[in-house]
Order: structure tokens, then sequence, then C-alpha cells
């Protein structure tokens, strides 16, 4: 990009090197192929005892390459190999029907219906709150304290006991991780949205007055357009509790379906590449949920006119 | 709230004091009757309505005092109704409507309070203070009287006051439980991650390269659900503390290495150079410029870390424990429907995230006073 008159070969070659998307991947990509390699060599060192016991319980004669081998594909390895963990997350997603149990796509569309109910709720309850709290001087100076302290207590503790409770009034399957979810969500956005609601400076909230505004046009006009930013950043920080609280929400229930009970069955049963490839598909999952959200942030700030 | 509402607030409270006379509490025989039968609550019904009415007669900080007094009278005798076989478990009517005038008096309380404007500055914090602790301490109650006036089973709800006993009772199983899953896993995975998290964050701000490569990593990777990490790390490290301190460790790593590696680049341009111009070496540039600037970005990591690092132990021992430790008690307990010991280790650990939150916060005040969001 620093362009020159002159475009001999060394510049272009320079060019190259400094073209922005160059620059930019050039470090990540080292990184990660870094993070990969290491991740070989630990999958060696971790499992090469395993795959010797092996061999010598067969008392079969081997070879260090047999024995290297042995360590890329055992069936129950301590650290799979990254191509193993690869290979099972496409199995598990291309493999089967997406309802067969064993497929990874119906236990992340179990999570994932309870995700998304939950974080609904959650940011609907939060945006709730956040308008009593701003409207009302008596909650805000009553109630913020305790919001902020229930952010210093280990609310996932609560995840089992809401379970039982639930299920002890009946309520079952999904609408139970989804309160978790919506528990553990609406945090965030409350907070967020409290800032975001009392972000407009006096001068703004002065003219408003001026212009005798009502409180229901300042909220329309002000306080909802410039909570806007808030209320993106905070559904991100929202939305990826939200799958923390439906997976944990699995685990101690003893549920049959969704990613944390493949988690769970994966270690009662020392089935690590089920496990990794489980991770695997959270990991897709929680990303994939953030572009959502950046994506619905970035239209929206290109419909209020924002310039990128 | 102007103080005519306020007035008429503390009249009502009075009124449905007064209107439980006339209904079922649920005693045998008529309402006065059965009233009259016990002098005590007889009186006292009289001496709470005339303690009403005596706080809507006053104005300002005197008619909360007297409020709170008659609100707190009122508490005190629906708790003893409620000692009373007949009374606890169905209560009825008349009882609710106390129960609704306690709730009517304090929140007219709460409301007049936080209209208050005092100049004093001590009195305004003692003030900012009371009246979360009022509000909290009106919600317990109410949790209290409802669970045990209308009979929840214990399964589903066990009265605050009963995980209180259960918590006092059982001591020592929760001291065991601390040690193994705040001492042990907590505080060494909280340790080890944040210390690593800043060594690398250090390492990543001195070479650029490779701070460029993790910040988008690490970014990545602090927007996962890394606890489900949680059974590998059980398989690796076995099921004992070093497990969960490690799942801890991962847990607070990325959000440390993200935050400290903000604060590293928070040094102003015009501070590198008066660095330079002293002719500092790079271990006297970040202890004296580097590190200080980016304590505020570090404190927020640790604080953030704090709460995330007690998830991640509790979350870790559900994968399987020796048989201590917070989540274990937890999920065991929760299991065996025991749900009062299921709220005595939830208070447990709602204690120890607050303490440890807090001194966070403390170290926080101490060693970043000069930062301008301190000096407020």
């Amino acid at each position: 990009m620093t362009s020159s008159t002159v475009d001999t070969i060394p510049v272009a070659r320079a060019a190259r090197r400094t073209h922005p998307l160059v620059k930019r991947s050039a470090p990540l990509v080292t990184i990660v192929a870094v993070l990969i390699i290491v991740w070989y060599i630990g999958a060696v060192l971790m499992n090469l005892s395993l795959v010797r016991g092996g061999f010598e319980r067969e008392e079969a004669p081997y070879t260090t390459m047999e024995l290297l081998e042995g360590t890329m594909s055992a069936e129950r390895p301590l650290l799979p190999a990254p191509h193993q963990v690869v290979g099972a997350f496409i199995d598990g997603v291309f493999g089967y029907a997406p309802t067969a149990p064993r497929s990874l796509v119906y236990h992340s569309m179990v999570t994932l219906s309870a995700t998304l109910l939950g974080f609904a709720l959650g940011a609907l309850l939060g945006i709730v709150l956040a308008l009593a709290i701003v409207h009302s001087r008596v909650l805000e100076r009553s109630l913020m304290p305790w919001i902020i302290c229930s952010q210093m207590v280990p609310i996932l503790a609560l995840a089992p006991i809401f379970i039982v409770v639930l299920g002890a009034i009946g309520l079952q399957g999904l609408l139970p991780k989804s309160i978790i979810s919506a528990y553990l969500s609406f945090f965030p956005i409350t907070i967020g949205m409290v800032k975001g609601f009392t972000s407009p400076d006096p001068m703004q909230m002065d003219l408003m007055r001026t212009w005798s505004a009502t409180s229901r046009q300042v909220l329309s006009k002000l306080r909802w357009p410039s909570a806007v930013p808030y209320l993106f950043a905070s559904l991100k920080v929202a939305i990826t509790i939200s799958l923390i609280g439906a997976i944990v929400a699995e685990l101690p229930t003893g549920a049959e379906a969704g990613i944390g009970a493949r988690l769970l069955a994966g270690s009662y049963y020392g089935q690590t590449i089920q496990i990794w490839s489980a991770l695997v598909a959270a990991a897709v999952l929680a990303s994939g949920l953030i572009a959502i959200v950046s994506y619905a942030e970035r239209k929206v700030a290109q419909r209020m006119g924002a310039r990128s | 709230m102007n103080r005519r509402q306020i007035r008429l607030g503390f009249i009502m409270s009075a009124v449905c004091v007064l209107i439980t006379l006339m209904l079922p509490l649920p005693l045998a025989g008529t309402p006065v009757a059965a009233l009259m039968a016990r002098p005590l609550t007889f009186l006292l019904t009289g001496v709470i309505v005339l303690v009403f009415a005596f706080a809507a007669g006053f104005r300002g900080l005197p008619a909360i005092v007297i409020g709170l007094v008659g609100a707190g009278i009122t508490a005190d005798m629906t708790l003893t109704l409620l000692r009373d076989p007949l009374i606890a478990g169905d209560a009825a009517s008349g009882f609710w409507m106390v129960v609704i005038g306690v709730w009517l008096a304090s929140w007219i309380c709460v409301v007049a309070l936080a209209g208050l404007k005092p100049r004093n500055s001590a009195f305004r914090k003692v003030i900012d203070l009371a009246i979360p602790l009022l509000f909290g301490a009106a919600v317990f109650y109410l949790w209290e009287v409802v669970v045990r006036g209308a009979g929840v089973p214990p399964v589903l709800l066990p009265s605050p006051s009963a995980a209180a006993t259960k918590f006092m009772a059982s001591l020592p199983i929760l001291g065991a439980d601390f040690v193994q899953t705040f001492i042990r896993g907590v505080l060494i995975g909280y340790a080890i991650g944040c210390g690593a998290g800043l060594l690398v964050a250090i390492l990543a701000h001195r070479f650029e390269f490779l701070g460029r490569g993790l910040l988008p990593l690490g970014n990545f990777f602090s927007a996962l659900p890394l606890v489900g990490v949680a059974p590998i790390m059980v398989m690796w490290f076995g099921f004992d503390w070093p497990s969960k301190a490690a799942v801890v460790a991962l847990v607070t790593f990325f959000p440390m290495l993200v935050n400290a590696l903000a604060g590293l680049q928070a040094a102003g341009e015009i501070e590198r150079d008066l660095m330079r111009s002293y002719g500092a070496s790079y271990a006297q540039t970040l202890i004296k410029l580097y590190l200080p600037a980016a304590l505020p970005f570090i404190f927020n990591a640790l604080k953030i870390n704090a709460t995330l690092a007690l998830i991640g132990a509790i979350v870790a021992e559900f994968f399987g424990t020796p048989t201590q430790g917070i989540g274990f008690r937890i999920s065991t307990e929760a299991g065996r429907m025991a749900l009062d010991m299921v709220w005595a280790e939830i208070a447990l650990a709602a204690i120890a995230g607050m303490a440890f939150y807090g001194l966070v916060a403390l170290a926080e005040r101490v060693t970043t006073f000069w930062h301008p969001s301190m000096r407020t």
C-alpha cells in the first residue's frame, strides 16, 4: 500500500508484505500453527505410555514408527490429536441424520434452543429492569446494589437447585435450562442498559426539557438511540453467558441430550474424543452466536446512520 | 413521592393491621374472640396501629424512624405467630393483611429515605447503605413469611431461617468444603491463571508480532464456554484439587491476557518519550511506566476473574471430586432433596465470592488511588 511511482519487483514484494491482509493475519496464522504443532507434540508425549502399555500387554514387537502412529490414532487417548478431533467433529455433524442421538447437530440444537430462549427472556428482563431503574430513583438506590452484589455470587452454583426445584413442580426439559440462561444473562444487560440509558449528557437532557418532552418521548428519541451501542456490547456478553448457562444446566441433571450431556457422558465413559468434539461444537456455536449479534449490530448502526 | 403520599401510606398500613381484627388468622371462633384469647397479640395489634398513626403525624426523618419501628414490631409479631402450628402452613387472609401492612410500611420508609436530601455527607453515606439493606431485609422477610405461612414444602424452597440454622449447625462440613474448593482450587488456580496471563501479556507487549497474533486468539477464547474443559482436566489431573485449579487457571488466563495487554498499551506517547529521554532500560520502563499504567486494567481483569474462578471450581466439581467441596456438596445434597444444606452451601459460596471480590476491590483502591475513576 505504500505506493511508489516505480513498480519494480522488490517494491511489489515489499507491498505484498505490507498488504493489510497479510500484515493482520500473518501473526495470527503463525501462532495458530505453533499451537497446532505444540498440540501434536503434546498428543505424542501424553499418549506415549498409554500406547506402549497396549503394545506390551499384547507382547507384540513394535517399532518407534508404529508407536508414533499409535499415539495419533488411539481410541481413548489422554489428548487426542487435532485431526482426530476434527474428524470426530465432522463425523458428528455430517455422519448422522440431524435427529440421530449420536449427531452433534442434534445435541447442538437442544442446547441452542435453550440458549436462545433463555437469552430472549434474559434480554427482556434485563431491559425492563434497566428501564425501571432509570425511571425510579428509589429502585435505583434499593435494587442496584443488590444487582451488583449478585454479580459477585457464583450464580452457576444455583443451576442444580433450579433444575431440582423446577423439576419438582413439573417443569422439565427446555424451560428450566432457559431460566438458568436467562438468570445468568440478564445481569450484563441490566448493567449495560442502565449505563446506556443514562449516557445522554445533561445538555441533551436539558434540550429535551426545553422542548417539554414527556419522559416517554425522552426515552424513544434520546435514551434508546444513545443506549444502542451499550445494548449490543452487553448482548454479546450475555449470549456467551447464556450458552455457558445452558451447557452447565445440562450437567447436574443427567439430561439425555445437549452439549453438556455429551460432555458428562464422555467423561463418565472415558470417551475423550467425544468430549473434545463436543467442545469444538460449543466453540462453533459460541462464535456463530457472537457473529450474528455483531452482524445485527453493524446493520443497526448502518440504519442509524453511523459511518464505519 | 411527597409528604402527603407518605402519610397516606402509613395510614394504609395501619388500616391493613386493623382489618386483621375482622379477618380469620386462621384460628377457631370469630376473629376478635380468637385474638382476645391471645391478649399479647391483641395488645400488639393496637400498639402497631397507634405507632403507624403516630408516624403519619410526623414528617421527614422522625416519621421514617417511627414507621420503621412499627414495621419491625409487626414483622416480629407475624414471625411469632408463625411459631403457632395452627397458623404455620395455612395462614389465612387476616395474617396476609398484616404482612401486606409490613411490606407497605417498609416500602414507604425506603421511598421516604430515598427522598431525603441530607447536607451532612456522613449521614448521606448511612442512608445510601440503609436503603439497600432495608430493601434486602424486606425481601428476606417476605421470603420467610411466605414459605412458612403458605407452607411451601422445604423440598421446593426452604425458608431463610432454615438455611441459616443449617449453616450454623454444619459449620465443620462447610469449613472443609471451603478449604477444598476455595483455598486449594480457586486461590491456587487464580494465582496461576492471572500470573500466567500477565506474563504472556507482557511478552506480547514486548514483541509486537506475538501480540498481534495473540490478541484475536485471546478475544476468541475468552468468549468460549471454557468451563467445558472441566472433564478433560479431571481426566488429566485426577479428582482432587489440582484439576479444579487447572480449570480455574485456564478460565482466568484469557481475560487477564486481553485486559493486561490493553492496559500495557495504555501508557501515553509523552510518558514513553520521557522514559526514553531518561535513558531508561526496558525493565525500568516496564516497572515504572507500563505496569502502573496498566494497573486499572489488570484490576478489572482480577475482578472479572474473581467471579469466574469460583464458578469454574464449582462446575469442575460436578465432574468428580473427593468427598468434599462446595460443588460436590451442592450436587449430592440437591440429589437427596436436602435443599436447606444446598442453600447453606450457596450462602457460603456467596459470602466467599463477595469477600474475594471485596478484597480485590480494596486492593484496587489502595494501589490505584491516583486513577481518575477512583477520585470521586
